[in-house]
This record gives C-alpha cells, sequence and structure tokens, in this order.
C-alpha cells in the first residue's frame, strides 16, 4: 500500500524538515538505515578482530600474557572462538553485506524513491541493534561467555553443567533469534521491493547483477532459516525448561541440531557470497569499461547455485556418524555446485579480457577478492568429497578453506563496495593512494595469515584446541601458527589506513560528482549524496545496466534511461 | 539534467512488469508465510522423524484428549471463517456486520487459548510436564509456538475490530482485512496439521 502512495508523492519527500534525531537516528530513510547498518557491522569487526588477536598469539605463543589483554584462560579461549565466529558471521557479514548495501542500493539502483516498508525497514536495524546488545551482553554474564562453538553443537551447548555457560548461551541464543528475525523482516522488505518498485522500463531482465543477488539472497535466508529457528527454540527449551530434544539419554538426538543448523549453515555461506559478488560485478564493468559478460548465463547460475546450497548440507557432516551411501549423493551435489559458481568467475574473468581496466581502489579489492576467493572455492572441492573431508575435517584446513571464501567476500568484497559507491553514500572523494595502500597491506597480510594454517591442516593440527604443542605430534607445526600470527597482526594493522581515510575523507574530502565512475546504474543519476526521496523525477530505463563502450556513441557509457540513438556505419 | 529531460519527452513507449499491479503488502506477506511455513515445517519434520525413529510414542500420546482437541479444531475453524465473512462485508460495504464478524473472530480466538490454557493446565496437574519425554517436549513446544501464533493474530484483529468501531478502518479496509485474514488462516492450516499428528496418530494396539 504504502508502496504505490509513496511513488506518488516522493517528489515532496525531501521538501519536509527534519529533526536530528528523526534525520540519524531513528531516520526511515533507506540510505541512512544503510548507515547505520555499515556502522553496526564495522564496530561488531573491531570486535570480532580483536578477538581473532587474540586467538592468534594464543596459537603462536601459548600460556605468554598477550600484549594488551593479559593471560587467556582455556575457559576464554573457547568463549572467543564462539564469539568470534557468531560476530563476524552474523553481526559483520549479514549487517554490511545485505543490510547495509541491500539497503542502499536496491531503492537507489531500482530507481524507487526508499524500500517498500520503510518503517518496517527501520524496526529492522533497530532490532540488530538490540540483538548486537544482547551478544555483548551473552559475553559479560556470570557463568562462562557463550562457548560451544559458533555452530552451538549440543549436547555441550544443550547442558550447562557441561560447558559452564548458563545464562551465556540463553543469551546468544536469544541474540541470534534477534539476528534473524530482523534480516527476516529486511529479506521480505527488499524482495517486496524489488518486485514491485522498479521504475518504469526497468524490467527484472535489466536489473544490475547486485540486486538480483540481493534478493536471492535474502530468498535463500527466508527459506532456509526457519527449520534453525524451530531448532533454537528446541534448545533454548532443552535449557531452561528440560525437554529432550537434543538428550541421548531420554530419546534425544544431538545429530538433529546438525540437521538443522546446517540446513541453515550452508546456505548462509551464499547469503553472504551472494551480494558480494553481485558488487564484485558491478564494480568490473565500470573499471573495465566493458559490458558484463553473460549477463543471463550468471542470473541463472546464481538461482541454480541458491537452490542446490538448500540440498547440500550434509556435507558438513560426513565425520559425524553419517551411513556413506547418504554421503556420497551430498558429495556429489556438494561438487555440482561448483559449476554455477565457476560460470560466475569466468564471466568475470572474460569481462576483464581486452578491457580498457582501470586500476582504482575498488577495482584492485574486486581482483583481490576475485583471486584469494578462487583458492577457497576450489579447496572446497577437497572439503566436498567425503574421502578428502574425513582426514581433513576439523583440521586448520577447514579453518583456512573457510576465511579464504568468507574473507575475500566479506572483507576484500566489502571493501571494494565502500570505495566504489563512497562518493554516492557520502557526497565527498576517498583518498586514493591510501585506498590503495590499504588494499595491498590487507591482500598481503591476508594471504600470509592463511596459507600457512592450509599446511598446518594437511599436516593434522585440529581446531579449536587451546594448547595445541602438548601434543607431541602437533609440535613440528608451531612455526606455521607463528608465521600465521605475524600474518593475521600485520592484516589488522593494515586496516588503519581504512580508518583514516573513512573518517578524513568523510570530513575533508573532494567533493564527489554525480557520477564520478562515468557508471551507467541508476543510482549515478541521483545527486551524491541523494537526498531523502532520491530521484528528482522517476527514472524512464530504456535500456540494461552494462552498456559500456557501445559502438557508434561518443562516450564509453550509457546511463541506463538515456535514450540515443546509434548510428551503425554500413559495412562494405 | 536538461538534456535528459528531453530525451525523456522523445522516449519510446515504456515496458512494464506486469507484476508491478500486486499491492506490495500482499507480496510481503506471501513472503512472510513462506518463511513461516519453514519455522513449522522444520518442527513437523523433525516431530515425524522422531516419532518413526523411537517406534511410536503410545503411551505418552494417549493422555491428551482429542475430544478436546475437536472441540478447539471446530472453533479455529469458525473463527476463519467469521474472518473471510468480514473481508466479504467489507467488500459489499456493510460496516455494522465488519465488527460483528472482526468480533466474533477475535472472541473464538481467545476461546481457542482458553480451552488450551484448561488442557496444559490439566497435563501439568497430572505431572505431564514438557520435561516428562519426548512426546510432551514435543506437544508443548508445537502447540506453545501456535498459541503464540494465535496470540499475535488475536491482537492484529483486535486492532483492525479496534479502527473499525472508531472508523479509521474503512479507507484501506479491504487490504487490511485480506492481509489479516490470510494471516489467520496460516495459523489455522497449522493447527490443521497438528491436530492429527499431536491428538490422532495413536497407534493401532
Amino acid at each position: 500500500m504504502e508502496a504505490q502512495l509513496s511513488h506518488i508523492e516522493h517528489v515532496d519527500h525531501h521538501h519536509h524538515p527534519q529533526s536530528l534525531i528523526s534525520k540519524y537516528v531513528f531516520s526511515t530513510d533507506h540510505k541512512m538505515i544503510a548507515k547505520q547498518y555499515l556502522a553496526v557491522g564495522l564496530l561488531m569487526a573491531l570486535v570480532g578482530g580483536a578477538m581473532a588477536y587474540l586467538i592468534r598469539v594464543q596459537l603462536a605463543w601459548p600460556g605468554k600474557p598477550v600484549t594488551g589483554w593479559g593471560f587467556i584462560a582455556p575457559g576464554s579461549y573457547m568463549a572467543m572462538v564462539t564469539m568470534h565466529g557468531t560476530i563476524m558471521v552474523f553481526f559483520v557479514a549479514m549487517p554490511i553485506l545485505l543490510g547495509a548495501f541491500g539497503n542502499y542500493l536496491i531503492p537507489l539502483m531500482i530507481g524507487a524513491p526508499d524500500m517498500a516498508f520503510p518503517r518496517l525497514n527501520m524496526m529492522s536495524v533497530w532490532t540488530l541493534f538490540v540483538a548486537s546488545l544482547v551478544l555483548i551482553a551473552s559475553m559479560l554474564v556470570p557463568g562462562s561467555a557463550p562457548n560451544a562453538g559458533w555452530t552451538g553443537y549440543p549436547p555441550l551447548s544443550a547442558v550447562p553443567e557441561y560447558s559452564g555457560s548458563t545464562w551465556g548461551i540463553n543469551l546468544w541464543l536469544l541474540a541470534l533469534a534477534l539476528e534473524f528475525s530482523s534480516f527476516l523482516m529486511g529479506g521480505i522488505n527488499f524482495v517486496t521491493t524489488a518486485i514491485n518498485m522498479r521504475a518504469p522500463g526497468l524490467t527484472f531482465w535489466r536489473l544490475p547483477l547486485v540486486v538480483w543477488m540481493e534478493i536471492t539472497a535474502s530468498a535463500l535466508f527466508l527459506l532456509s532459516v526457519g527449520p534453525l529457528v524451530a531448532g533454537s527454540v528446541m534448545l533454548l527449551l532443552d535449557r531452561v525448561l528440560g525437554t529432550t530434544f537434543y538428550a541421548p539419554s531420554q530419546g534425544g538426538d544431538p545429530l538433529l541440531w546438525q540437521h538443522l543448523f546446517w540446513f541453515f549453515g550452508h546456505p548462509e555461506v551464499y547469503v553472504i557470497a551472494l551480494p558480494a559478488i553481485g558488487m564484485m560485478m558491478e564494480i568490473l564493468p565500470v573499471f573495465a569499461r566493458k559490458p558484463m559478460f553473460g549477463y543471463r548465463a550468471i542470473i541463472y547460475s546464481t538461482i541454480i547455485a541458491g537452490f542446490l546450497s538448500l540440498i547440500v548440507w550434509a556435507h558438513h557432516m560426513f565425520v559425524s556418524g553419517m551411513d556413506p551411501r547418504l554421503a556420497t549423493p551430498f558429495s556429489i551435489l556438494t561438487i555440482l555446485i561448483s559449476i554455477p559458481f565457476a560460470v560466475m568467475i569466468f564471466a568475470m574473468i572474460a569481462t576483464l579480457w581486452r578491457g580498457s581496466i582501470i586500476f582504482s581502489t575498488p577495482m584492485l579489492f574486486t581482483l583481490a577478492a576475485l583471486s584469494s576467493f578462487l583458492i577457497g572455492g576450489v579447496t572446497g572441492i577437497f572439503l566436498g568429497s567425503q574421502a578428502a573431508d574425513i582426514y581433513l575435517h576439523d583440521s586448520y584446513f577447514v579453518v583456512a578453506h573457510f576465511h579464504y571464501t568468507l574473507f575475500p567476500l566479506l572483507f576484500m568484497g566489502g571493501f571494494a563496495g565502500i570505495y566504489y559507491w563512497f562518493p554516492k553514500m557520502f557526497g565527498k572523494m576517498y583518498s586514493e593512494p591510501l585506498g590503495k595502500l590499504h588494499c595491498v597491506l590487507t591482500f598481503v597480510f591476508f594471504n600470509l595469515t592463511f596459507i600457512p594454517l592450509f599446511m598446518a591442516g594437511f599436516g593434522g593440527a585440529p581446531r579449536r584446541i587451546y594448547f595445541p604443542y602438548g601434543y607431541d605430534f602437533l609440535k613440528p607445526l608451531q612455526h606455521y601458527h607463528v608465521i600465521a600470527t605475524y600474518g593475521a597482526i600485520g592484516l589488522l594493522l593494515g586496516q588503519l589506513p581504512f580508518v583514516i581515510n573513512l573518517f578524513a575523507s568523510m570530513i575533508s574530502g573532494r567533493k564527489a560528482e554525480t557520477n564520478p565512475w562515468h557508471a551507467n546504474t541508476l543510482e549515478w543519476t541521483a545527486p551524491s549524496p541523494p537526498p531523502h526521496g532520491n530521484f528528482e523525477h522517476v527514472p524512464h530505463v530504456v535500456r540494461g545496466p552494462y552498456d559500456y563502450s557501445v559502438p557508434g556513441v561518443a562516450e564509453d557509457w550509457v546511463a541506463q534511461d538515456k535514450v540515443v540513438t546509434v548510428t551503425v556505419a554500413a559495412a562494405g | 539534467m536538461e538534456a535528459d529531460i528531453a530525451i525523456h519527452a522523445n522516449a519510446p513507449a515504456i515496458e512494464t512488469d506486469s507484476l508491478v499491479s500486486l499491492p506490495a503488502s500482499r507480496v510481503a506477506l506471501w513472503i512472510f508465510l513462506a518463511g513461516e511455513i519453514m519455522i513449522f515445517g522444520g518442527l513437523v519434520a523433525c516431530f515425524m522423524l522422531y516419532r518413526i525413529a523411537a517406534g511410536g510414542w503410545t503411551d505418552e500420546a494417549s493422555h491428551v484428549d482429542w475430544q478436546v482437541g475437536t472441540i478447539n479444531t471446530v472453533v479455529l475453524l469458525t473463527s476463519s471463517l467469521t474472518m473471510i465473512l468480514a473481508l466479504a462485508a467489507v467488500r459489499r460495504n456493510d460496516q455494522q456486520a465488519v465488527k460483528r464478524f472482526l468480533a466474533v473472530t477475535v472472541a473464538l480466538g481467545i476461546a481457542f487459548l482458553g480451552v488450551k490454557a484448561f488442557e496444559y493446565h490439566g497435563h501439568i496437574v497430572e505431572g505431564f510436564t514438557p520435561s516428562k519425554g519426548m512426546f510432551w517436549s514435543f506437544y508443548y513446544t508445537m502447540t506453545g509456538l501456535h498459541a503464540l501464533h494465535v496470540t499475535g493474530g488475536i491482537v492484529v484483529n483486535s486492532i483492525l475490530l479496534i479502527m473499525a468501531i472508531k472508523g479509521t478502518l474503512w479507507a484501506r479496509g479491504e487490504t487490511r482485512l485480506e492481509i489479516a485474514g490470510l494471516y489467520w488462516h496460516f495459523v489455522d492450516v497449522v493447527w490443521i496439521l497438528l491436530f492429527p499428528l499431536l491428538y490422532l496418530s495413536l497407534e493401532a494396539k
């Protein structure tokens, strides 16, 4: 209902005077809400990053006091491992890639004045904010912080006596429940907006790829999280009411949680991956000055990958006592999923082929993400085959694989997006030298951190061990951990140029033009930064998003709402 | 900018998507229901898997009263009927009938919760608490989650009833009743699944 109304009224939107509170705090403007999501995500990344630092130092030099913290107790080590995973996946990746960029880009790229339900949008971000506070509270309550791993497997998570964490894990479950409802509301809003609010002429086959990816990711989240919501309710009741869902002694089955968790957990990887890949696909054609290669093939691949991701979950459970005959179909399906992703990767590489490549910061980050993600993807095929997985499962190989998929997409892809849309978001240009320095430091130190972990994993180092060198066979692997820790410290310090760049450019950056990159998509036809209501006139879209270097057109770009007459010289 | 506008004036006929004609609220509600179906679907699937693996919980399950369950099923199904009648009434602009049918819907919803509370009370007095065994774990979780959804529906329907009495409902009355009705019928459909699973699936001796 509001959709149609705001379509008519949107021209007046930006004339309403706004108080500071309604502009910055309780805002219904999708652009401000996007920035709030970004702020939550970046702040939580600081918390998650601090934990990564503590974990890494403990693994390299166990038992030595950590600079800035002191000794790490075994219990706090387990809590840090748990919270690092929970924070990075649910409170950094999703808020930044879905919350911030989904909110910022979907209305602007489809030529809409705002989301379909602006107040629901505000409620989503505030629910996430409350969820973050509950999560932080879960670390501070008496008893232990949540320490059952980010996957929260029972019986460790189900029986307070086993973990020593009483209110910690209860609040952890509550924080996740709030986070899920926040992104359910957000997902409903995203999909509805993309279906209902597209500007005239913007058919589904003219949507920018990132919009396709954001709505596929939202739909995937929506369809996969339900069973885990049910499973979390069951886990919470096991803890507080004494139900027996996961208690083997009374007919329950801890494996049930693993099924419910991974039925969500695997699609969740794509919920994070797709928006990041979508952003990379917006950036590549702009800085290669070439149309995106294989537009429709990418969309079909996205949908196929999304569908397949719902039926591969048991590949996380090959060593959980599963029938090998059941493992084989899951192995095959898992390896099948590499086909649609290979299509996307090759389409990105083919877009670069014979382009006029401009190595700006967003482009460098995109290329860094693409090349690093490739290693993550290829090692995933190792783990998808059950024969290899039985050896590699729960080793540092898995940790390295996981970080090689999520770090490039979340951080490198996310930074690419932040730099690329920085002029639109803040109306200022960022500093290009600082951005390039940030990219080089991130890329080098990221690889220095995680390549050694592949080797440690191949050597048989199991994850989640507080003091690995108490075991003789792990002693020779310590130097890998030392290298990885130096890499991790470098990686953390390497983010300083970003922080400086973000704040310095926001305050005193050069003023950004409407379309500094000469890009085609609709957000670049709105002023930088766009006012509340976004567009002066409803854009009328006449073409797809990637018409770069069209023969016969004077400029090498044609905005999506621009009508041009092409004169094609008659051949011979 | 002026150049662009000039170009727009000569723009060719614009293609549109037929989907745009759907109201946003209806699209959103169906997406929401898809998510809800996955929540209850997950729970029901776990119940069925456990029940098949455990070889039946005849002893435990024989303590629920199928007659009370049947009465409650009738109550909830009737409330769905009155919800539809309210929608039909708003379509022919019969405001008195809308108020009447909404009031009956809310009353039946409360009656359903009352019967449910009466059942819970009986079970707990007899010692069948959630920790009594697997059947009772599922019984309380499934009916409890459903009762929460019924409560939500009662709140929505009550708000609509208050708006109808105050006279603020009518501007978008049909859409509002349709959306609330869709949700209310969904809650009903979930109960139609839970009722046979929890009350009627005793094994033949």
